[in-house]
């Protein structure tokens, strides 16, 4: 049972990056793609966070009373990470609606139908 | 004072120069400040190799905050050599970038100066991954550096740029989490983000399984961002439609910048032991990058557009260089980091010449190709010596890197290696000759005829780039001289 709920948030970590992944190689839609990689990412601040948790430990501010306190590294360098996820969200939406104005459309296969062609 | 702040200094001034280019706006302007700043890292980075070889290390504390906790940059002979290098190029490339009539010309004039912006950042995030000591710190500059590219592809002058980018984009940030999820379980494991002192604490920790995840994530994320055969996909298309400038940039920089990640993970964290005798790392690595060298070789004989042409012939060179590392030994280690910078040079020149090219023929299409050695002889003529680069020709640079890679397969008893290195060179004789072929011998096409030779600021970064691999074919002691130290210290690191 341990093994179960013990480790709950590393599941979830496990089936959110998963579902990403999939999201990202199988959706041929532009939009939906960046969608993926959102949750990918987010998977991963998830995975980050958990490891800093430490067991009976407070949020880390010095305080009478205690001594066990959660490692605030892992969620500081994880802001890092989400400000990343936010810049990487951004160019690729930009790039969408420049992929948009020259093609006319957001599906991947059309796109290469058009370059077909051309 | 400045002496002792060159690492922060090496940095922090391009870092700075980027947003205040968007300040300049105006071309001639933002381009000499752009220049200056990029020949100013490359005179730091020239010091820094001085010191480093010299004293064999120097370090730097961020914020003067000590080592383990706080952020730590260290420059060894490898580093010094890739900042060297990568520098060093940025500053050639961008100086060709010129006030008129050059390969700029291909950016609209109105996104011109964030051209310059965002290759300065560029710039910034290949040189903070070689100089960081932090693992956090690499994942950080390597997202800088590789926000900035799918911008600076997504230039590019045809609409093709886009999708190439895009598709740059999702490979990239894949490559990146992966390689964050790695530094996340490495983190778990020791409780450090310091590099040297990780290497000191997973010796003691006997990480079982999740050192094992971990070096698996790390491995294939650097696999992308390096673009080793089979993860390669990106790379063709994103160079072939990005600015010429940017893809002369990239293809001797961005590549050469991941195998130096993974050097670094494999050699000076891990370990040697752990990853070529408990994993055997080495056979995979040796079975990608030879399938890799062939395959993409093959593919490249049959490409018309030539700057993707060239683009295949890089994912064979980092077959190459892979090839090297996968043996473990001194002089396979000396082939693969003298082959980062050989292949640097080479390429650096070759696609600065496609540039030339594009500049006067606006298509580097074979067909179109045809009989432009006559119209532009100078141009051509350095893309033959890059050529014979590419394929190893003695008293080129590229001959250097076959020779010690060879040395280094007979070293161990595989002489199929050695062969198959050779019969794989034959089949760069078959893509570069018939380039040189149509270029040379045949009647000129109709854009060929209108065409004249490129002006003399693209001519000389082209012909400095191109010289230079011919220098460092014949004073071999310089490039093969620090790459013989680099990795002395990669295999000493942990005995």
């Amino acid at each position: 049972m341990d093994n179960v709920f013990g480790l709950y948030n590393y599941w979830v970590v496990i089936f959110l990056m998963m579902t990403g992944f999939y999201i990202v190689i199988s959706q041929r839609n532009l939009i939906k793609k960046v969608i993926g990689l959102n949750i990918f990412q987010t998977s991963v601040f998830l995975l980050y966070i958990t490891i800093g948790k430490v067991e009976g430990g407070t949020a880390p501010i010095v305080s009478e009373g205690f001594n066990v306190y959660t490692n605030p590294l892992p969620s500081v360098l994880i802001l890092t990470a989400i400000v990343v996820g936010v810049a990487t969200t951004s160019v690729a939406l930009a790039l969408i609606v420049r992929i948009r104005e020259a093609y006319e459309t957001i599906e991947e296969d059309e796109i290469l139908a058009q370059e077909k062609l051309t | 004072m400045i002496k002792q702040n060159l690492l922060a200094l090496q940095i922090v001034i391009p870092l700075i120069a980027a947003p205040l280019c968007i300040l300049l706006r105006r071309r001639a302007l933002v381009w000499g400040f752009a220049v200056l700043v990029c020949w100013l890292t490359f005179g730091i980075s020239v010091v820094l190799l001085r010191q480093v070889l010299e004293t064999g290390l120097v370090s730097y504390e961020m914020g003067g905050w000590a080592a383990p906790w706080g952020i730590e940059y260290r420059a060894d002979p490898l580093s010094a050599f890739v900042l060297l290098f990568v520098s060093g190029i940025g500053a050639i490339v961008l100086s060709s970038a010129g006030l008129k009539d050059t390969a700029l010309d291909e950016i609209p004039v109105s996104r011109q100066y964030l051209f310059f912006t965002l290759y300065l950042l560029c710039l910034t995030g290949l040189l903070g991954i070689t100089i960081t000591g932090d693992l956090f710190n690499v994942f950080v500059f390597l997202e800088i550096s590789a926000l900035s590219s799918y911008g600076l592809i997504g230039l590019g002058g045809r609409r093709q740029a886009l999708p190439a980018a895009f598709q740059y984009l999702v490979m990239g940030t894949i490559g990146a989490t992966f390689i964050l999820i790695g530094i996340g379980l490495m983190y778990m494991m020791t409780g450090t983000l310091n590099m040297a002192d990780m290497a000191e604490r997973l010796v003691m920790a006997d990480g079982g399984r999740t050192a094992l995840v971990a070096f698996g994530f790390l491995t294939v994320g650097i696999g992308i961002k390096m673009a080793l055969f089979p993860l390669h996909i990106w790379l063709p298309n994103a160079y072939a439609y990005a600015p010429s400038l940017v893809t002369a940039f990239l293809a001797a920089t961005a590549t050469k910048v991941s195998v130096y990640i993974l050097l670094r993970f494999v050699f000076s964290v891990f370990g040697v032991t752990f990853a070529f005798e408990t994993l055997g790392l080495g056979g995979v690595l040796m079975f990608l990058s030879l399938l890799g060298i062939f395959v993409a070789s093959t593919v490249a004989i049959f490409q018309t557009n030539i700057k993707r042409m060239l683009a295949y012939s890089s994912v064979a060179q980092i077959g190459y260089m892979v090839l090297g590392i996968s043996f473990a030994s001194t002089t396979g280690l000396v082939a693969g980091i003298v082959h980062l910078f050989n292949h640097a040079l080479i390429k650096g020149g070759l696609f600065m010449a496609m540039g030339c090219v594009m500049l006067r023929l606006k298509s580097v299409d074979i067909e179109d190709m045809a009989g432009i050695g006559r119209k532009m002889p100078f141009t051509m003529a350095a893309w033959a010596v890059g050529g014979l680069g590419l394929i190893g020709i003695p008293a080129t640079a590229g001959f250097i890197s076959k020779w010690y890679l060879i040395r280094a397969a007979l070293e161990q008893n595989w002489w199929i290696v050695a062969v198959m290195v050779l019969i794989s060179s034959l089949l760069a004789v078959i893509y570069v000759w018939r380039v040189i072929e149509t270029a040379f011998f045949k009647e000129p096409s109709a854009r060929a005829r209108e065409a004249r030779e490129a002006p003399l600021s693209m001519l000389l970064p082209t012909w400095v780039l191109v010289g230079a691999t011919l220098f460092f074919g014949v004073m071999t002691s310089t490039s093969a001289g620090v790459a013989g130290r680099a990795a002395e210290v990669l295999l000493r690191v942990i005995p």
